[in-house]
């Protein structure tokens, strides 16, 4: 299972890059947003992947009973998934109103700050 | 308790929130920025007191004890960053009474100066790093919105750079935070230093600094990843220009001083080295790339760029004097590097334009500008007294007891084709005639207390003033300098403080 997780995170990572290297502001935007996902995945999957056994101390016990699953990197991606909606979210008005004021959406074209 | 330690985050918070409450007033909006800012710098000073007396100040969220929790720390180098960001932080208020236009206040330019600031301020006090992640996040946004903030074309051009190579860096952080994670098993800096010293096998973990560094490379700006600075900063209105300037590059450069002296010291020969090479690139990139610009901001964009490289250079050669060196350098190049952006600002407003042929004639009509230009910019090109010397001075010296002599001589190069770019600003801009076909001279020559030039002028002022005090003063901001990097350089007192459990 890991190692089939470590296959889609590298295929992500790899499709995030291409789409960012496309002229089209739109792919670079979806770019981004495969980026991020596969950064969140990789965050679960080298965590250490535990099956069952939820991290619940019973009562009376000072500490779990046996394995219990890390619970510390579903916070770790839950926070990142909330930034990302966020930074997404403006990327994506971003690119509408370049596109309205530039009238493109060809990234070659934006040179006019560029040196 | 420590009072001093969340008074930074939670002054431009509060006031960024009350400012979005007083949406509809610009007036209180403008007087609160000033108070607040006032009240950041004021809290900054309290801050690196109470550092100096106690070594360290620590704070656990929550009262979790170390590991478990997130934990603020703050120590020599953290405190001098919230006192700049403090000093920053009042300057662009105060100036931005003048040069924002209204549009731009009416949509929500001082929550988001404040929320900048909190950011800032967060990243230099955080000692966790999954948290530095955040806050990050939190200034990146708010930089996000200031740098479009207006919405013209270059900005747009700009923006789309700096956003997607910024979220770049930060899905490279974050996947850098969960490899380390998985590696170590935590997310205290302090803690997460003591493990990877136990580590058995610590090749996985220069792979992750090498993460690291390419990511707070990004945000630093630094060779060869700089690209987004010189395409971006010179597009916003000038505070926000001057504001991203002073305090947004050095946060990267901070978070570099950070994990490389506390966590990744197992392989400082790999590490530091690339360090090293990178700073030296970086110097010269930026220095060059300024001397083919003719455009005002354009060409102080690259310094910043280059300047970068003198910071990271005191990091990379890691001796004590080096880090101090870099220390200093930081101080004096946020407060110069600000000022200067400053003065771009009053020229464009009297003279209307940031080309470098369509200015001209200003040290004729106002040499006390003129002045003001002279005093940071001899001061960013190295010239004695000012606080440029001191700086240089220590990273070179540093530079030569380390007998990285190439670099060194780099290093001197660079200082001198920065004096060159200075002045080609200052024969442009100040001593040529104002060319003929500029027309709008009414405001170079007319009266200026029509249009608040107060509120120019008063940063402006403040910060050479601080130059100057730097230059003049040297010895006890060296001895400040000398105490950051007696810390940096001995990790174990900062885990110590962390982890030692002795704080409440």
């Amino acid at each position: 299972m890991e190692s089939l997780m470590a296959y889609v995170v590298g295929i992500l990572f790899a499709a995030a890059i291409y789409m960012m290297l496309r002229r089209s502001i739109v792919k670079l935007v979806i770019g981004l947003i495969m980026l991020s996902n596969a950064a969140n995945l990789l965050i679960f999957v080298v965590s250490g992947m535990t099956r069952g056994a939820p991290p619940l101390i019973p009562e009376g016990a000072d500490a779990p009973l046996g394995a219990v699953a890390d619970p510390l990197p579903q916070a770790l991606i839950l926070t990142a998934i909330v930034i990302a909606f966020g930074v997404l979210a403006f990327a994506v008005v971003l690119i509408r109103r370049a596109y309205e004021v530039v009238g493109t959406d060809d990234l070659d074209q934006m040179k006019d700050t560029d040196t | 308790m420590n009072p001093e330690l969340a008074l930074p985050i939670l002054i431009p918070l509060i006031s960024g929130a009350m400012s979005v409450a007083l949406w509809r007033s610009v007036r209180y909006q403008r007087i609160l920025a000033v108070l607040a800012t006032a009240l950041l710098l004021a809290a900054s000073v309290w801050l690196l007191r109470s550092t100096m007396e106690q070594g360290f100040l620590v704070m656990e969220m929550g009262s979790w004890p170390a590991p478990f929790s997130i934990v603020f720390v703050s120590d020599i180098l953290s405190a001098i960053m919230i006192v700049l960001t403090g000093i920053i932080g009042l300057a662009i208020a105060i100036y931005s009474l003048a040069s924002t236009p209204r549009g731009h206040e009416k949509f929500g330019y001082y929550p988001l100066m404040h929320l900048l600031l909190a950011g800032v301020a967060g990243s230099f006090l955080t000692g966790d790093i999954f948290n530095l992640f955040v806050w990050f996040e939190v200034m990146l946004l708010a930089s996000f919105a200031l740098l479009t903030l207006g919405g013209e074309r270059a900005q747009m051009e700009g923006a789309i750079k700096y956003v997607t190579l910024n979220l770049f860096s930060s899905a490279i952080f974050l996947s850098a935070v969960g490899l380390l994670y998985g590696t170590v098993g935590t997310l205290n800096m302090a803690d997460i230093a003591q493990k990877v010293a136990t580590l058995e096998d610590p090749s996985m973990v220069t792979v992750v600094s090498m993460m690291f560094m390419v990511s707070f490379g990004i945000k630093a700006a630094a060779f060869p990843l700089f690209f987004w600075l010189p395409a971006s900063y010179h597009t916003p209105q000038v505070a926000v220009s001057a504001l991203f300037a002073g305090l947004l590059t050095k946060v990267g450069v901070y978070a570099l001083y950070r994990v490389f002296t506390l966590i990744f010291t197992q392989d400082v020969e790999y590490t530091h080295t690339i360090l090293l090479w990178a700073a030296t690139l970086t110097m010269l990139t930026g220095v060059l790339g300024a001397a083919a610009q003719f455009e005002f901001r354009r060409i102080l964009s690259f310094h910043i760029v280059s300047q970068i490289g003198y910071m990271i250079l005191g990091l990379a050669l890691f001796t004590p004097l080096a880090i101090i060196g870099g220390v200093f350098y930081i101080m004096h190049h946020i407060i110069v590097k600000t000022n200067l952006f400053l003065v771009s600002g009053i020229v464009y407003r009297l003279l209307g334009s940031y080309e470098l042929k369509d200015l001209g004639g200003v040290y004729k009509e106002r040499p006390v500008l003129a002045l003001l230009f002279l005093i940071p910019a001899l001061s960013l090109a190295g010239i004695p007294p000012l606080s440029g010397f001191f700086a240089k001075f220590v990273v070179i010296r540093a530079g030569l007891e380390a007998e990285a002599y190439v670099v060194t001589a780099i290093a001197l190069l660079v200082g001198l084709l920065t004096l060159y770019s200075m002045i080609k600003i200052w024969a442009e801009v100040f001593w040529k005639k104002t060319p003929e076909h500029v027309k709008s001279l009414s405001l170079l020559k007319g009266d200026m207390k029509k249009s608040h030039m107060w509120a120019y002028y008063v940063p402006v002022v403040g910060l050479a003033a601080c130059t100057l005090y730097i230059g003049l003063n040297g010895q006890p901001i060296y001895e400040l300098a000398e105490m950051a990097a007696d810390q940096l350089m001995n990790p174990e007192l900062y885990i110590e403080a962390v982890l030692g459990g002795a704080q409440q």
